[in-house]
């Protein structure tokens, strides 16, 4: 079954080229609780793949196992071809065996949060520039101009000289968006990136997101925005209690859901 | 009429005292007083951000040397710290000089009476001010720290650009009570012989026998120096919090 599931997740728009992101058996335990069991998944360029879920599914730890915010118990995670390298620690668990590559490999992967953890302390321009400037060591005034130009592409360079805690949360999620964007990133994360805002603001960001999709970025979105999983995706993974349930076009996946999990949980939102 | 006539000469006495002298002695004494007070509180911060980072360190050994650092700091009267530190400290420079033949067997090596008291009021300023650094750091929204591992900060940078900054913005009301608590801890080294407020204060009184007129002085001098450091702190804590007001 995973085998099959595994090939279903392969089946990517794209020829041989190396995957952006490479995952293979991907497994991690809280306690005695097994979040993931054995998750494997592949995204090319320009694959925006939605990553749909009950909670609980796993699907976050997931997402946050690829950037090491969570290390994952065993299993492998591939960014652009390059093998994050693991080792054991004395007490038997896994850790990262070089911590600079995973800040480097990080800094490629940039992440934007159910909650926006914009840096509360920092203006929104000063958000955006901070990490392109101290952990990718770009000149400064050419980091505040794609600032400025990104914060004008979501539609709040008004807003540039504001605290984060001044502005609503589609703005916070806008501006978090740009400073995902201000790393050049070749692969971007989106933990819930809707979950946390008030219904009327949602298409704001959704609206943002859709543009960066069709640019062509490549993406792994875990949401609950089934109209966006369905419209805007290349690919739709559903997990179910820590696999990988199913996997495949969104149109086909939607039209006619390949279990009965993933028909339950489509049933379920549309109640 | 009699009371008048009596609080003019008391006025008329202490004016002639002061010029005498004893203002101009009152007047290094409160700048000794905040010299102490401000050394004290730099040696805290620097142990108290130490401190703070053992207690919340992952590592048991570490949180244990903090833990018991701020609980015997806290815990043992600060005149005892202070004695400790000046006596016991030149009991330990006068054996280490006397077992290296830097002085004669029957010389005494005195522990210097600024640094010794600043030292020790230095010593268990640090101790509240870990607790102050330590509940900012708590006090930081889990989120953004994570954002910053997620951007591929180091260790380092992490605390320099979202740490440090966000800690000093919540420290800033705590350390001002601190730093009351520092000024007012100062008076007590005053028994290793710094000629701060208190020691000049205690001298006049007893030499000119106006007990009531110096130590009323020394008062009003000592709460004069803590309301200033209030509205003082209030400034600081408004710029540094200018992130979560609303903007003009």
């Amino acid at each position: 079954m995973s085998a099959n599931v595994a090939a279903a997740a392969r089946a990517a728009p794209s020829s041989d080229e190396t995957p952006a992101i490479s995952v293979k058996d991907l497994r991690k335990c809280f306690g005695d609780h097994e979040v993931l069991k054995g998750i494997s998944l592949e995204a090319h360029k320009g694959d925006v793949i939605s990553i749909l879920g009950s909670s609980g599914s796993g699907k976050s730890t997931m997402l946050r196992c690829i950037n090491l915010l969570e290390t994952p118990d065993s299993g492998e995670v591939r960014v652009d071809g390059e093998l994050i390298q693991m080792k054991r620690g004395r007490d038997g668990h896994q850790m990262p065996a070089d911590i600079r590559q995973v800040e480097r490999i990080r800094a490629n992967l940039a992440m934007v949060f159910q909650s926006f953890n914009l840096w509360s302390h920092m203006t929104v321009l000063e958000n955006l520039v901070a990490a392109p400037t101290h952990v990718l060591k770009r000149p400064r005034a050419e980091c505040l101009e794609q600032a400025e130009a990104l914060l004008k592409r979501v539609g709040i360079w008004e807003r540039r000289n504001y605290y984060p805690p001044h502005m609503s949360g589609g703005q916070q999620q806008r501006a978090a968006i740009a400073r995902a964007l201000a790393m050049n990133p070749k692969v971007m994360l989106f933990d819930e990136p809707t979950s946390a805002l008030d219904p009327e603001l949602v298409g704001e960001v959704l609206r943002v997101m859709r543009s960066l999709a069709e640019e062509g970025r490549t993406m792994l979105v875990v949401t609950h925005e089934m109209g966006f999983a369905r419209d805007v995706s290349s690919k739709v993974m559903f997990l179910h209690k820590g696999e990988v349930d199913s996997a495949g076009d969104p149109k086909e996946m939607f039209a006619r859901p390949p279990t009965p999990q993933f028909k339950q949980f489509i049933a379920n939102f549309n109640k | 009429m009699e009371f008048l006539n009596d609080l003019k000469d008391q006025v008329w006495t202490a004016y002639e005292l002061l010029a005498a002298g004893w203002g101009v002695q009152l007047l290094w004494g409160i700048a000794w007083t905040l010299a102490v007070t401000v050394v004290s509180m730099m040696i805290g911060a620097v142990l108290g951000s130490l401190v703070a980072a053992a207690k919340l360190s992952h590592r048991g050994g570490l949180r244990f040397i903090g833990e018991s650092y701020t609980t015997v700091f806290r815990g043992e009267p600060e005149l005892l710290i202070i004695y400790l530190f000046y006596y016991g400290g030149t009991q330990v420079l006068t054996g280490v000089a006397r077992s290296t033949g830097s002085i004669g067997s029957a010389d005494i090596l005195n522990m210097p009476s600024f640094l010794g008291g600043v030292l020790a009021v230095g010593i268990i300023s640090g101790a509240y001010q870990a607790e102050v650094f330590r509940g900012s750091f708590l006090a930081i929204h889990r989120g953004e720290l994570e954002a910053a591992r997620a951007y591929g900060m180091s260790p380092w940078l992490r605390f320099r650009l979202v740490i440090m900054p966000q800690v000093l913005r919540l420290a800033v009301p705590g350390l001002g009570n601190v730093w009351q608590l520092t000024i007012k801890d100062s008076a007590l080294i005053s028994v290793t012989g710094v000629a701060e407020l208190m020691l000049t204060a205690n001298k006049a009184a007893r030499s000119t026998h106006h007990s009531l007129l110096f130590y009323t002085l020394a008062g009003i001098l000592y709460l004069v120096m803590t309301s200033i450091s209030t509205p003082i702190f209030d400034r600081a804590e408004r710029y540094t919090s200018r992130s979560f007001t609303r903007p003009k």
